[in-house]
């Protein structure tokens, strides 16, 4: 089937491809799964189709052993993840996803590194309610994962309020333009009656029976700030601004994190800048590079079939020709534009008359703890606040547009609950980003979201005697290589191998524009610090004017400059 | 030889003519033989073990010419054992005896009976086991015979904590008396420790069969080469210490309860078990309770106390651990302890004016309440151990089958933790498998059959099993049964406890047997994962149809687990099903229930 659809396919289908197949537009058996009552899991090829939904299907590792042991099935439960473009939400959508996490979730909020949210811990009996209730708040969860457009990710400026509203508007319009049109969601979690309808261009006019051939990522970055990782994404939009407008997008293709330990035909790869489109025109640039990976990419082998590996086997020539082609008229010439960050700015900001404060959130975990009520204070904010929540790409939140006369009344409430900005936190805290994995993560290898904090702080040590407490390092923990954390583009990176064991990888780009570079594999904690120490003290101590670590290190020698990701493994 | 007659002779004119008959006939051997027999007291140790005869041959004499019949109302199977011990005791006295249920009883055969013997249990508040809850009915209706020239006795088993105490036996005696039936041995109520009451009233019993036969107590020449070979035979008196080789939580974090899976190690014993059938342990009491009552009465812990008639001795330590019931309080100890105190209020509670109050007294407290609330004791440790009852044996349906696990017997036990009168009490037997067992430890067992809970003979048939809790350890058992006996017959399971992802008791066990067809279906309620609670009978009731379907098909139905309130909704849904989907009434649909219990196709393992 799929050779036939798809030229230049060199290998049979893989399972997934018969799996989207034969799913009638992403409906499988998804409602008797949920319907059967004896198992809290559903059958894996359904867990399968379940992702196009936005929702994993994942067990509290921490007691599968002991539960096989008691004659119990692995407990079962549900990720699920929020649609949520540029990471925006409104306070009653905060209240509503606090309430959902609090009733049918696990207590806590995921912020997560794509800016949405994240509730884990929700059982099979209570899928069906908690979507509804997100609906009602207008949020959906259609696409969040799954072999399609995932969630658009946008700069999350607080300076300039109107610069912002517009590019986020685009990134919504590209969500949008990009979503599945099946009705599948809608029969399976919102009740909504089936209408027969056998047209199948007309029920998928962009993605056709099989979707993509693998997930499919889009950001829109403002510079300065590279907050979005514009080149760990599949395909990136640079606004270009010229005197306060937008004048439009530089368009990037063909980054993206994952690989396979093991595997050098798989590699983090950097996003190369392919040209120019004016705003009007980057939702018909969006859907015809989408198209292009839908015929051209990988559907035998699901580890070379991100939209990477088709811009590197058929070249950035080759791809604006393709575009070109399928527009009809040509893109145009990059324009220049620089970044200088890819981190947040914390605490409060001004920016057209709004105040916005950044919050630091520890791996974007929303929690209640005994000496840190977070997430009630935040519940707190929201009953209150005007304005709108904005994710950070960095897993933290901005409380913004908080009008001149209503800022002290937030920041009363920040205070009586000890929300913080975390400045009183090292730099590297500052910096640092970690997947979940652990419990839930059923890719993990390693712990990543509950072990990084615990790292920093003996690293915080070194920096403390070494006076560079100060010093911006990013630093970034995923516990397996499929990069959810975007460990590649960390000036320290981490990759779980397994439990307390971790490939350490230096030498990323401050900016977000460079891979890091293996440097020890399979180390534990010791071994870690034994490494780190020497090389900070030696930082601290010969550290150029504004030389950032991850440029120290390779004019050191500690590693060689992964210029693309072709060379990650060299 | 002498003519016997009535007149010449303590023989009524029946015996004599049958002493006539056989007399003449007998060798000078036999004669010799005789005369020495009946020498003998009869209600001796003689008599108890006699040697096996049945292959002897050349012994034909005068049978006893009143038939026995022995009744029993059994629920957990003590009543049903006691009675086949009996009645093998007196066919070796050459008694013509039969034993049955009650409800295995055709109730027109009544008006034949000529010695009846009834052993019945009370269950939960003084009701009849639901095998003898036909005969029960029978027997207190209209249509009971009159009963003149029956000769009976009762033996009542019981529990004195409950209200109801013996209360089914207590009926029996005085409705046969009532018929005009003649007690030939006072009933005896047995507590918890039956053994020696029930075999003091069986020798009463045996003595009266005897005067009132007037027979010749036709036991044959010794045949010493017979006797039953010397391996060891384990039973409830003669109990077997088996290692636990596995003791796990079925339940998983985060769950409200502990229910304790264990595999015990019969390797060797010839233990033999069906599924339905009971284990037996003999507990041990909590040593730190032990410890505190010790304490409280400052009594030496080393000194010797006698354990039981036989004026075994113990240290008392070891006594209290092992031997006497430490943990509930019954109205008798209340009333013997009054005794021993001058505490005025102790004589006042047992006072037959206040017995709500020493209901609501003895709920829920133990001995060292009782020790702690009412001193100053004026009384020996001696004095308190007379008072005390025999720890009493926990019962607990079998999980597993001996066809799939050979030489090992499983349980599933929930351990029984609670708070009452400002102290954390725990179940005796429960909480030591929860937390005084490790696996290489053993457990004093013994089997208790239970013929009252079986698989259908033809496996053909449709098996229902509903269950609470523990309740499905037997079905655990059964479907290990049919999986190694290949049983086409279809089943269905009904499972519910509190919270699906920590209470699913044996989970990935039924979710392999329903993949590989041993389960047919299975609907499980957990009625605290909703806002509503659901339990297994909702899940009954939204299956109307099909379940009916099934019963009208001969459908087996088995109920396990918690009387109180599942098995009462159980039976109050099975009635709605007759009567919604069968177009019953009332009576119609009881009788329909009647019926099926008549034919063994309902069955109950309530506590």
């Amino acid at each position: 089937m799929t050779n036939n659809r798809f030229p230049e396919q060199h290998g049979p289908p893989s399972e997934m491809e018969k799996i989207k197949d034969q799913s009638d537009y992403l409906r499988g058996s998804l409602v008797e799964s949920f319907a059967e009552r004896l198992s809290a899991g559903i059958p894996d090829e359904q867990t399968k189709l379940l992702k196009f939904h936005g929702s994993y299907m994942q067990d509290d590792r921490d007691v599968r052993n002991e539960r096989k042991q008691q004659k119990l099935e692995p407990n079962y439960q549900f990720m699920i993840r929020v649609r949520l473009a540029g990471g925006v939400a409104s306070p009653e959508q905060w209240l509503t996803m606090d309430e959902l996490a609090n009733t049918n979730g696990n207590g806590t909020l995921k912020l997560t590194t794509r800016q949405t949210f994240q509730l884990h811990g929700v059982l099979k009996w209570n899928m069906k309610k908690t979507i509804q209730g997100m609906n009602e708040a207008l949020m959906d969860t259609i696409a969040a994962c799954g072999d399609v457009n995932r969630n658009v990710m946008c700069n999350a400026n607080p300076y300039q309020s109107d610069i912002h509203a517009e590019v986020y508007e685009w990134s919504k319009q590209i969500s949008d333009h990009l979503l599945p049109r099946t009705r599948a969601y809608h029969e399976i979690w919102l009740d909504e009656e089936k209408v027969l309808d056998s047209r199948e261009e007309e029920t998928e006019p962009i993605y056709g029976p099989l979707y993509l051939p693998r997930k499919f990522k889009i950001g829109v970055a403002v510079p300065p700030s590279n907050d979005v990782d514009i080149f760990s994404q599949d395909l990136g939009f640079i606004a270009i601004l010229e005197d306060g407008k937008l004048q439009g997008f530089n368009v990037t293709v063909g980054g993206g994190m994952g690989m396979t330990h093991g595997d050098t035909n798989t590699y983090p790869q950097l996003a190369k800048v392919l040209g120019f489109c004016k705003p009007e025109q980057t939702l018909e640039v969006a859907e015809k590079i989408l198209t292009i990976q839908r015929d051209y990419g990988n559907r035998s082998e699901r580890k070379n079939a991100r939209f990477k590996y088709t811009v590197d086997r058929k070249g950035l020539d080759w791809i604006r020709q393709e575009l070109n082609a399928r527009l009809g008229w040509d893109i145009e010439e990059e324009r220049p534009y620089s970044f200088d960050h890819n981190g947040d700015r914390y605490g409060w900001v001004k920016g057209d008359d709004k105040w916005h404060l950044t919050l630091f959130i520890q791996n974007g975990r929303v929690k209640d703890t005994e000496d840190y009520p977070m997430m009630t204070g935040l519940r707190e904010i929201a009953k209150v606040h005007q304005g709108d929540f904005r994710l950070t790409p960095n897993q933290n939140l901005i409380i913004s547009n908080v009008a001149e006369e209503d800022k002290a009344q937030i920041e009363d409430l920040a205070a009586q609950y000890g929300l913080t900005d975390g400045r009183h936190n090292s730099a590297l805290r500052q910096n640092s980003m970690a997947c979940v994995a652990f419990p839930t993560c059923g890719l993990a290898m390693a712990e990543s979201e509950r072990y990084l904090p615990s790292l920093i702080d003996k690293v915080e040590d070194i920096l403390d005697e070494s006076g560079i407490r100060e010093e911006e390092i990013i630093i970034r923990m995923s516990g397996c290589p499929n990069g959810c954390s975007r460990p590649a583009l960390g000036e320290i990176g981490f990759i779980g191998k397994a439990p307390g064991k971790y490939n350490m990888y230096l030498g990323a780009g401050f900016r977000g524009d460079r891979l890091n570079k293996l440097y020890r594999e399979n180390i534990g904690e010791e071994e870690i610090l034994e490494e780190l120490k020497p090389m900070l003290q030696n930082f601290a101590r010969e550290k150029e004017e504004n030389e950032h670590f991850g440029d120290y290190v390779i004019r050191a020698g500690y590693v060689n400059a992964v210029p693309d990701g072709v060379e990650f493994h060299t | 030889m002498l003519q016997l007659k009535e007149k010449n002779s303590p023989f009524n004119q029946e015996q004599a003519e049958q002493l006539n008959r056989v007399l003449p006939t007998l060798t000078e051997t036999q004669r010799i033989w005789l005369s020495g027999y009946l020498a003998v007291p009869l209600n001796g140790a003689g008599i108890e073990d006699p040697p096996q005869t049945s292959e002897a041959g050349g012994t034909a004499a005068a049978n006893p010419t009143r038939e026995v019949t022995i009744l029993y109302g059994s629920h957990t199977g003590n009543c049903e054992s006691l009675s086949e011990e009996f009645a093998g005791k007196l066919k070796e006295q050459q008694f013509n005896v039969t034993v049955s249920s009650m409800d295995d009883f055709k109730p027109k055969a009544l008006k034949k009976v000529e010695d009846l013997l009834i052993l019945t249990s009370t269950h939960g508040d003084g009701d009849p086991p639901d095998n003898a809850l036909s005969f029960y009915d029978f027997l207190h209706s209209k249509r009971a015979p009159e009963l003149d020239g029956v000769r009976f006795s009762v033996l009542a088993l019981g529990d004195s904590s409950y209200e109801f105490f013996c209360q089914t036996g207590k009926e029996f005696d005085q409705r046969l008396e009532e018929l005009g039936a003649e007690r030939i041995a006072d009933r005896v109520d047995c507590d918890l420790d039956f053994e020696e009451p029930a075999e003091e009233w069986f020798q009463a019993v045996a003595e009266e069969l005897d005067t009132g036969q007037n027979q010749t107590g036709d036991v044959p020449q010794a045949a010493p080469g017979l006797n039953q070979t010397s391996e060891t035979v384990y039973s409830r008196s003669n109990p077997f210490n088996a290692e636990i080789l596995e003791n796990i939580n079925l339940n998983g974090r985060g769950s409200n309860k502990e229910t304790r899976h264990l595999e015990l190690d019969l390797e060797g014993t010839g233990i033999q078990y069906k599924p339905g059938d009971s284990l037996g342990i003999f507990p041990e009491n909590d040593p730190s309770l032990v410890d505190q009552l010790i304490q409280l009465m400052d009594w030496n812990p080393e000194e010797t106390v006698t354990i039981n008639k036989q004026g075994e001795i113990r240290a008392l330590r070891e006594a209290l651990t092992s031997h006497f019931e430490i943990t509930s309080l019954t109205k008798p100890l209340l009333e013997k302890a009054a005794a021993l105190t001058s505490n005025e209020a102790l004589k006042e509670l047992v006072d037959p004016e206040n017995s709500q109050e020493l209901k609501a007294y003895t709920e829920g407290r133990d001995l060292l309440d009782l020790l702690q609330d009412f001193g100053p004791w004026d009384a020996s440790v001696h004095d308190f151990i007379a008072i005390l009852r025999k720890i009493p044996v926990r019962l607990y349906s079998i999980a597993s089958s001996p066809e799939a696990n050979p030489d090992e017997v499983h349980l599933t036990i929930g351990a029984v933790r609670y708070d009452a009168h400002g102290r954390p009490r725990s179940g005796v037997c429960s909480v030591q498998c929860a937390e005084r067992s490790e696996p290489g430890d053993k457990l004093p067992v013994f089997v208790q059959r239970n013929q009252n809970f079986k698989l259908p003979e033809n496996e053909e048939t449709p098996v229902i099993m509903i269950g609470a809790g523990t309740g499905v350890a037997p079905y655990r058992a059964f479907l290990e049964e049919r999986e190694e006996n290949e049983a086409s017959g279809d089943t269905w399971l009904f499972f519910g406890d509190q919270h699906f992802v920590t209470d699913f008791l044996y989970q990935t066990e039924w979710q392999r047997w329903l993949k590989e067809g041993v389960l047919t279906k299975m609907d499980v309620a957990f009625s605290r994962d909703t806002d509503e609670k659901v339990y297994v009978q909702h899940r009954m009731h939204e299956h109307s149809k099909e379940l009916y379907e099934w019963l009208q098909s001969g459908a087996h139905v088995y109920v396990c687990g918690d009387e109180q309130y599942m098995a009462k909704d159980v039976q109050e849904t099975l009635l709605t099903i007759l009567k919604e989907e069968g177009q019953m009434n009332d009576e119609q649909a009881e009788q329909y229930l009647a019926d099926m219990r008549q034919a063994k196709r309902y069955q109950r393992d309530v506590y």
